[in-house]
C-alpha cells in the first residue's frame, strides 16, 4: 500500500466526479454509438441531434433524454442545480408527463445549445437566475415530456403489433391491456430514439387533477451524494495530467503587474511549474493547489496604477474609496432623481402638506459569500476543442466568452455546469469576476489542463457587490392618519446598468428601484425616482436582487408612517390591500400562522421583552408576508420566530419551496443582522469570514411556513422569500427599542438590553 | 511520511506543514472535504482525527501522523456516520450541499461521543457555517439522531 503514484492515478474512478465528467466527455465523442439510449444530441456539430431539422426549443425529445435499458430515466436541464431544487422539480414535470417516476430520474445539467433556451416569452435566451426556471419552462418540460411519451407509444405498438389507441402508460412502461402484455421504457427506447419527435401540438398534457408528482413533496435527487461527500462541484473537477493554479490579483481593480521582485524565488519554490503575468493577477501553476497558493501569495509585486479609461464595463478602484464616504455622497446626491413609477401627484401633495413624515434609509453592499469558491478547470483538447467545467448560471453566455478568450470557435468549446457550492447571482459572467479566462490562458500557457481555485480571500477581493442604495423618504397622511402621499429617492446604480451599461434611450435599471416599485398598498399620491450615482465597485445581481434591499427601505418607511398617523402596521396594510383578495389572504395566513397578530411588546415566557414585526413583497411573479418575533439580547438582535405566507400561484414541490423559504429566510436575517461589504483605501476590509460574519446556526430562528395557492400565474420561490425578512425584523426591532432601524445591518447600531 | 486515512495507509509526498485539506484533496483525490475559508471559519473541511473532529484546512498535514484519519468518503463505513447520513436524507437536509460533508463529519463525532447529545451540546458542536440556511432541517436530523441514540 502507500504506492501514492499509482494511487492518484487510480483515484479519479473511485472518487465519482470524474467518472461524472469523463462520461460526459465519452458521450460527447461518440454520440449516438451507445446503444439503447433515447438521445444523446448534445449540441456539437455532427451529433445525430443536430443532423435534424432545426426544431424549437424544448421539442427535440433526444436532445434532453436518455432513457437507460434498466428503466433508469437521464435528463438534460435546461437549468443548473445549486441548492434550489430545480433538478428534482424538472424530473416531476417531465416526469409526470412521460409516466416516469421522478425517482427514476438522473439529472445533469445541459450543454449551451438552442434546443435547450425554453424560457418562455425570451427566445434565444437561457439562464438559472430571476427564480424563473421553472415558471417560464413549466409548459415546456411538460410538452417535452409528453411527446416522449409518445414516441414510447409508437414505438410499443409496432412491437406489440397493436394500435396506439389501445396502449397505456403506468409509470415507466407501455401497458397493452387487452392482451396483459407491456414493455418497459428501457427496452423500448432504442426503438423509439428512431422514431421521429410528433408534432408538439399532437400531445395533450394530463389533467392536474391527476397529477401523481407535480405538487407532491417528492424527494430530492441529490440528497444522498450531498451527503456523502459523493456530489462534485466544479472546485472537485479532475482530469488526468492536470495542474493546478492559484492567483494573486491586484489589490484594486485596474493595477497592472510592474514587476514581480522575487520571481525566480517563486519559481523555484516547492511543487511550483510556472509563474505568469495575467491581466491584473500573477498566477503560480503548480503540481497540487496549496503549493501554488503558497507561491502565489508569497509574490511580491509592484503594481501599477491603472493607466487610460477602464475596458468597457469594467472600472477602475480608485485608491482612496470608502463605502462610508460613498454612503455619505449618495446621501447628498442632489436632485429629486429620474421617475421610475408614479401615481396622483405626490410632489404636489407633498409640497401643500402641513406636516411631512421624512427619513432616509440605507442599504450596504453585501458579498454572495457562497461556500464554494470560484475555480475553473479548462483542457485544450489535441483535435483544438475546449473543455471548461465551469460554475455558471448561464452556460451559452459562458461558451461566447470563453471561445473569444481562446480564439476559437463557440462550437469548439464544451461548457460542463457542475452542480454550484451556492451561487446567489454569483456565477453569472461577470469580466473581472470570474476565473475561467484565467484558466484559459494558463491552460494555454502550459499546455496541460489547469485548474484555477480562487482562495477565500481572493475572492472577497473580486467578488461582485450587491448594489449600496440610499433612500430619501417623505410622506403625508390624511386628517385619519393614512397615507396620502410617499415619495422614495433612492441614490443607487442598479446592477443590470453597472454590469451592461446605462440604456441609452434613458430607460432606468428597473432592478435598481423594484420593491420600491410594484407596491399593491392603496396610497393615492406616490412617485419612486432613482438618482443614479456610478459606483466605482463592480455590482452584480445578489439573491432576490433590487427587492432585497429595497422592500427593507420601503416597508421599514412604511412603518414609520404607520407610527406617525397612529396606526398599527399590520391593520393598516390590511385596509390598504381592502379589495386585494390576493394579498389580504396572504396577510391573513401569515397572521393566522403567528397564532394571530400582535405586535407587543409583550414578555415572553422565559422573561424577555418581544415584539414583532410585518412586512410585505412582491418579488418575481409571487406574493409574501413575514412576521418576525424580536427580543434584545446582550445588546445584539436575536430572532426568535419567523413566520412567512408565501403565494407563488401554483407550485411544483411544497417541500422544496419550503426548504427554499427557510434558505431566503436565513439569507435575508443575515443581511439584516450582520452582513456588509466595506471598503477603506480602496480595498475590501473583510477577506473571509472572520471579518465578514454570516449568519451563523445559533441564530437561525424557528422557521414557519404556509404555502398559498391562489392560482395566480406561477411566480419564482428560490427568491421570493427573502425580501419581506429584514424589514419584519427591521420594524419588529423598531418597536421594541422605539428606536427606529433605518440602516443594514442592525450590528452596526446599538441597543440595549 | 505515513498517513492512515479511512482504514488505509497512504504515503504522502507535500511538505509537512501542508494543511491536511489539501493532501486529501489534491493528493490522495479524495474531493468529498471542502474547501471553504482555509481559516477554520466555516468548517467545511472537517475530518475526524481519532475521532475528534478537526478542521483540516489549518491541520498541518505532520501534526496527524500515526492519527487514525476518517473522511466522508468512508462515512457508510461506521455505523454512527451510516445513521447520521440517514437521518439527513429522512429530513432532506442539503441543499447546495457544500457544506455538508463537513456538517455530517461533526454530527458523526458528536454522536459517537454522546449517543444521546442535549440541544445545548448539539448546538455546542453543530457550528459549522451553511450559506443555504439548512440549520433548522440540521437541527431536526440531529433531533431524531439524539432520540435515536439507544437503538443505533
Amino acid at each position: 500500500m502507500g504506492d501514492l503514484s499509482n494511487r492518484t492515478l487510480t483515484r479519479p474512478e473511485l472518487s465519482g466526479g470524474p467518472v461524472n465528467l469523463s462520461r460526459r466527455g465519452f458521450l460527447l465523442a461518440s454520440s449516438g454509438a451507445a446503444a439503447g439510449s433515447l438521445v444523446l444530441g448534445l449540441g456539437l456539430p455532427g451529433s445525430r441531434a443536430r443532423a435534424q431539422e432545426a426544431m424549437a426549443p424544448g421539442t427535440r425529445v433526444p436532445a434532453f433524454l436518455e432513457i437507460r435499458p434498466d428503466g433508469t430515466v437521464r435528463l438534460l436541464s435546461p437549468f443548473v442545480e445549486g441548492g434550489q431544487g430545480v433538478f428534482t422539480a424538472m424530473a416531476q414535470i417531465v416526469g409526470e408527463e412521460l409516466d416516469a417516476d421522478p425517482a427514476t430520474f438522473v439529472v445533469e445539467n445541459a450543454p449551451p445549445g438552442a434546443d435547450y433556451q425554453v424560457m418562455e416569452g425570451m427566445p434565444g435566451f437561457r439562464i438559472t437566475g430571476g427564480s424563473l426556471s421553472v415558471r417560464t419552462s413549466y409548459a415546456a418540460m411538460r410538452r417535452l415530456g409528453a411527446l416522449a411519451r409518445a414516441m414510447l407509444m409508437t414505438a410499443a405498438a409496432a412491437q406489440l403489433g397493436a394500435p396506439v389507441s389501445e396502449l397505456s402508460t403506468e409509470p415507466g412502461r407501455v401497458v397493452h391491456a387487452a392482451s396483459g402484455r407491456s414493455l418497459g421504457y428501457g427496452e423500448l427506447a432504442p426503438a423509439a430514439l428512431d422514431l421521429p419527435v410528433p408534432d408538439p401540438e399532437s400531445v395533450t398534457l394530463r389533467d392536474p387533477a391527476e397529477f401523481r408528482w407535480i405538487r407532491q413533496p417528492v424527494k430530492r435527487l441529490d440528497v444522498y451524494e450531498k451527503s456523502t461527500g459523493k456530489a462534485v462541484f466544479a472546485i472537485d473537477a479532475q482530469v488526468e495530467g492536470m495542474l493546478h493554479a492559484a492567483v494573486q490579483h491586484a489589490p484594486r481593480l485596474g493595477m497592472t503587474i510592474g514587476t514581480i521582485r522575487n520571481e525566480d524565488e517563486l519559481r523555484a519554490m516547492k511543487g511550483v511549474h510556472s509563474v505568469h503575468h495575467l491581466p491584473g493577477a500573477v498566477a503560480v501553476v503548480a503540481e497540487r493547489w496549496w503549493d501554488a497558493k503558497r507561491a502565489a501569495e508569497a509574490a511580491q509585486v509592484d503594481w501599477r496604477e491603472p493607466e487610460g479609461a477602464p475596458e468597457p464595463n469594467l472600472r477602475h478602484m480608485p485608491a482612496d474609496f470608502s463605502t462610508d464616504a460613498f454612503g455619505d455622497a449618495l446621501e447628498r446626491a442632489p436632485g429629486d432623481g429620474e421617475e421610475a413609477e408614479a401615481k396622483g401627484d405626490a410632489p404636489k401633495v407633498l409640497g401643500e402638506a402641513e406636516t411631512v413624515v421624512g427619513a432616509t434609509y440605507r442599504a450596504p453592499f453585501v458579498n454572495h459569500a457562497q461556500l464554494e469558491p470560484p475555480a475553473t478547470l479548462a483542457r485544450f483538447n489535441p483535435d483544438g476543442t475546449l473543455d471548461l467545467w465551469v460554475p455558471n448560471q448561464a452556460p451559452d453566455m459562458f461558451q461566447a466568452d470563453a471561445a473569444k478568450q481562446a480564439g476559437i470557435e463557440p462550437a469548439r468549446v464544451r461548457v460542463h455546469s457542475p452542480l454550484l457550492g451556492g451561487f446567489f447571482g454569483r456565477h453569472f459572467l461577470y469580466p473581472s469576476s470570474n476565473p475561467y479566462p484565467q484558466a484559459i490562458a494558463l491552460a494555454k500557457a502550459v499546455g496541460r489542463p489547469v485548474k484555477v481555485i480562487w482562495s477565500r480571500e481572493e475572492e472577497f477581493l473580486r467578488d461582485r457587490l450587491r448594489p449600496m442604495a440610499v433612500t430619501r423618504f417623505r410622506g403625508t397622511l390624511d386628517a385619519d392618519g393614512l397615507p396620502l402621499a410617499l415619495e422614495a429617492v433612492s441614490a443607487c446604480e442598479g446592477p443590470s446598468e453597472a454590469i451592461s451599461g446605462r440604456d441609452k434611450d434613458g430607460k432606468l435599471d428597473p432592478m435598481a428601484t423594484e420593491g420600491l416599485t410594484g407596491k399593491a398598498y392603496a396610497i393615492p399620491n406616490v412617485r419612486v425616482a432613482q438618482i443614479y450615482v456610478q459606483n466605482p465597485t463592480m455590482l452584480g445581481y445578489w439573491r432576490s436582487v433590487g427587492h432585497s434591499m429595497n422592500d427593507f427601505l420601503y416597508e421599514s418607511f412604511f412603518d414609520e408612517m404607520a407610527d406617525q398617523g397612529g396606526q398599527d402596521p399590520y391593520e393598516l396594510r390590511l385596509r390598504l390591500l381592502a379589495g386585494n383578495e390576493r394579498l389580504t389572504n396572504l396577510l391573513k395566513a401569515v397572521g393566522d400562522l403567528s397564532g394571530g397578530w400582535r405586535r407587543g411588546p409583550f414578555t415572553a415566557e422565559d422573561g424577555s421583552r418581544r415584539a414583532r414585526g410585518v412586512a410585505m413583497a412582491s418579488p418575481f411573479g409571487s406574493e409574501a408576508a413575514s412576521i418576525a418575533e424580536v427580543s434584545i439580547e446582550e445588546g445584539e438582535v436575536r430572532v426568535h420566530d419567523l413566520w412567512q405566507a408565501i403565494d407563488p400561484g401554483s407550485i411544483v414541490n411544497p417541500a422544496i419551496i419550503e426548504a427554499q423559504v427557510n434558505s431566503a429566510v436565513a439569507l435575508g436575517l443575515s443581511q439584516v443582522l450582520l452582513e456588509e461589504a466595506r471598503y477603506e483605501k480602496g480595498q475590501p476590509v473583510a477577506r473571509n469570514f472572520d471579518m465578514y460574519p454570516i449568519l451563523p446556526p445559533d441564530r437561525m430562528p424557528r422557521v414557519h411556513v404556509r404555502v398559498v395557492e391562489s392560482g395566480a400565474p406561477m411566480g419564482g420561490i428560490g427568491e421570493p422569500g427573502l425580501p419581506s425578512v429584514p424589514p419584519a425584523v427591521a420594524n419588529a426591532v423598531s418597536h421594541l427599542t422605539g428606536q427606529r432601524a433605518r440602516r443594514m445591518p442592525l450590528s452596526r447600531l446599538s441597543f440595549e438590553s | 511520511m505515513e498517513l492512515r486515512i479511512n482504514r488505509e495507509t497512504y504515503s504522502v509526498q507535500s511538505e509537512g506543514d501542508t494543511p491536511l485539506l489539501w493532501v486529501i484533496r489534491d493528493e490522495l483525490g479524495l474531493t468529498g472535504t471542502k474547501y471553504g475559508c482555509g481559516i477554520a471559519q466555516c468548517g467545511a473541511c472537517s475530518v475526524l482525527v481519532d475521532g475528534v473532529v478537526t478542521r483540516s484546512c489549518v491541520t498541518p498535514v505532520d501534526s496527524v501522523e500515526g492519527s487514525e484519519i476518517t473522511t466522508i468518503e468512508a462515512i457508510e463505513a461506521d455505523e454512527t456516520g451510516r445513521r447520521v447520513v440517514e437521518a439527513w436524507v429522512a429530513h432532506q437536509v442539503p441543499q447546495c450541499g457544500y457544506c455538508q460533508s463537513g456538517q455530517v463529519m461533526a454530527a458523526t463525532a458528536l454522536l459517537r461521543e454522546s449517543p444521546n447529545p442535549s440541544e445545548e451540546e448539539i448546538a455546542a458542536v453543530m457550528v459549522n457555517l451553511c450559506r443555504c440556511g439548512t440549520y433548522n432541517a440540521i437541527k431536526a436530523a440531529m433531533a431524531d439522531l439524539a432520540d435515536g441514540g439507544e437503538r443505533g
